[in-house]
């Protein structure tokens, strides 16, 4: 119910996602230092917006996907998996030392002191404008802002992990429970959500999630997230393991992350997933029934000749074998709102 | 002949801690999940039926349940042969939800050996368990 209400039913959805790590980047030199982490285009980040971005290994591994903003308060903000969050923090800090010895003015605090409230749906401008004096209907997709909620003061990122419209609101840990108060109370419409609604979201959106669609042993070539790698860095490839992403990205060879539609039965992470003939050509990394669709959807990885929409390919459920078909993601329309240009 | 609408007799429905259970006349017993069980689960998406003419020992899994959140496997309450299955649960799964101890029966089956039914529960023995149960 909390999907669906989520999307088209025009609800508003709260998820507590503080367990994810908040990062803030101060010095002059912090937008070369996150480059030197991150395949983003951060140099080119217009003031106050920000971008998916990942993380990559020397070898062009993902370490973690991350949300990066260049505010203009002096810093970028960093958020990161809860689940990455010690092995992010360890290399992000192992790189500053050695930025820091070789003289860069740049340094990394996990920002103290707040929660993260993710706010999704419809209605979400609606509901949150009710507690705002700025105009929300200029704060763009992917664009942050301060701004005090109902008297509380915040960052406000348009942002989320469900396809929707909707922002993730940086409170104050002690004013957290007042502002989801003020939220709820806003709107019948306003409900919290649990984090089983949000992965059926997020999968329906063709989003990732970190350790089961892409881990360390996947570089953006596989995980079908070259579009991240923004069009400046792949040319200079100054990215932890740019050349052999670049050399993987023009080899043309290997797997890729796909989107499938399963019959009959609900496809789970590391079921095989078949050709026609019955060989083996890949593995779920993702799957749920989808409340939207009506169907089972899937993330998966098959061998690049089975990449074009509409294959027809096989998913081994248990001890049985069903149609699926490779579809283009998102399954479920996206809605952010992005600024008309 | 079965009255399906009234759901499991009390006289012949014997149950497991499990919570699968077996209604039973002369030799042959239907087969399912506890209403329990169901509502354990939530919404139920697929429900995997055995072939018919499979042979399953006491215990051994018969079949699978699987909502948005969970696959619960169906271990066979008594030994048997499978007779029948609900093919209505390939189109409507949720049946199960609906009425897990009538509509929503998931097999039939030729006992094989009816003297099992005495390590089963009846209805007062497995409604205390629930009471008692603190998983």
């Amino acid at each position: 119910k909390a999907v669906v209400s989520t999307q088209s039913t025009g609800g508003v959805s709260i998820f507590d996602v503080s367990h994810m790590l908040q990062l803030l980047i101060h010095g002059a030199d912090r937008i070369s230092f996150m480059e030197s982490l991150i395949v983003a285009d951060v140099a080119g980040l217009a003031p106050n917006t920000g971008t998916l971005s990942l993380l990559t290994t020397d070898q062009g591994g993902i370490i973690d996907d991350c949300i990066v903003h260049n505010t203009t308060d002096g810093y970028l903000n960093l958020v990161c998996n809860a689940g990455c969050a010690d092995k992010d923090l360890a290399h992000i800090m192992a790189r500053l030392e050695a930025a820091k010895s070789s003289g860069m003015d740049v340094d990394v605090e996990i920002k103290p002191n707040h929660s993260l409230i993710a706010v999704q749906g419809p209605m979400m401008e609606k509901v949150l404008q009710s507690g705002v004096k700025d105009d929300l209907s200029v704060l763009f997709f992917n664009h942050t802002a301060l701004l005090d909620v109902w008297g509380i003061p915040c960052r406000v990122t348009r942002c989320g992990y469900t396809g929707e419209d909707g922002v993730e609101i940086s409170v104050p840990s002690d004013r957290t429970v007042e502002l989801v108060e003020k939220l709820m109370a806003a709107s019948d419409d306003v409900k919290l959500a649990g984090l089983g609604a949000r992965d059926s979201l997020r999968l329906e959106a063709g989003l990732c999630l970190y350790g089961n669609d892409i881990d360390e042993t996947t570089t953006p070539v596989e995980g079908t997230l070259m579009w991240t790698v923004a069009k400046r860095r792949r040319a200079a490839r100054d990215f932890p393991g740019g050349e052999e992403v670049m050399r993987r990205f023009k080899a043309k060879e290997g797997r890729r992350r796909v989107g499938l539609i399963v019959e009959k039965a609900p496809a789970r992470p590391h079921y095989p997933i078949l050709n026609t003939a019955g060989d083996v050509v890949g593995e779920v990394t993702s799957g749920s029934p989808s409340p939207c669709t009506g169907k089972n959807i899937a993330m998966g990885y098959v061998d690049l000749e089975y990449t074009k929409n509409g294959t027809p390919l096989q998913v081994q459920v248990r001890k049985k074998i069903f149609p699926a078909t490779k579809v283009a993601m998102p399954f479920v329309p996206t809605q952010y709102y992005v600024e008309k240009k | 002949s079965w009255d399906v609408s009234s759901g499991i007799n009390a006289e012949y429905g014997y149950y497991t801690k499990s919570h699968e259970w077996v209604n039973v006349t002369g030799s042959t017993g239907r087969v399912g999940i506890t209403d329990h069980a169901q509502a354990a689960l939530g919404d139920i998406v697929y429900v995997d039926l055995p072939d018919v003419d499979a042979e399953f020992d006491v215990g051994e899994e018969v079949s699978s349940v699987e909502s948005v959140k969970a696959v619960g496997d169906v271990a066979l309450p008594v030994s048997g042969i499978v007779k029948a299955v609900n093919e209505e649960l390939s189109d409507t799964p949720t049946l199960v939800n609906q009425s897990a101890e009538g509509d929503g029966w998931i097999c039939e089956i030729e006992l094989s050996d009816p003297s099992e039914l005495e390590d089963l529960l009846d209805k007062a023995a497995y409604d205390e368990f629930l009471d008692t149960d603190t998983e």
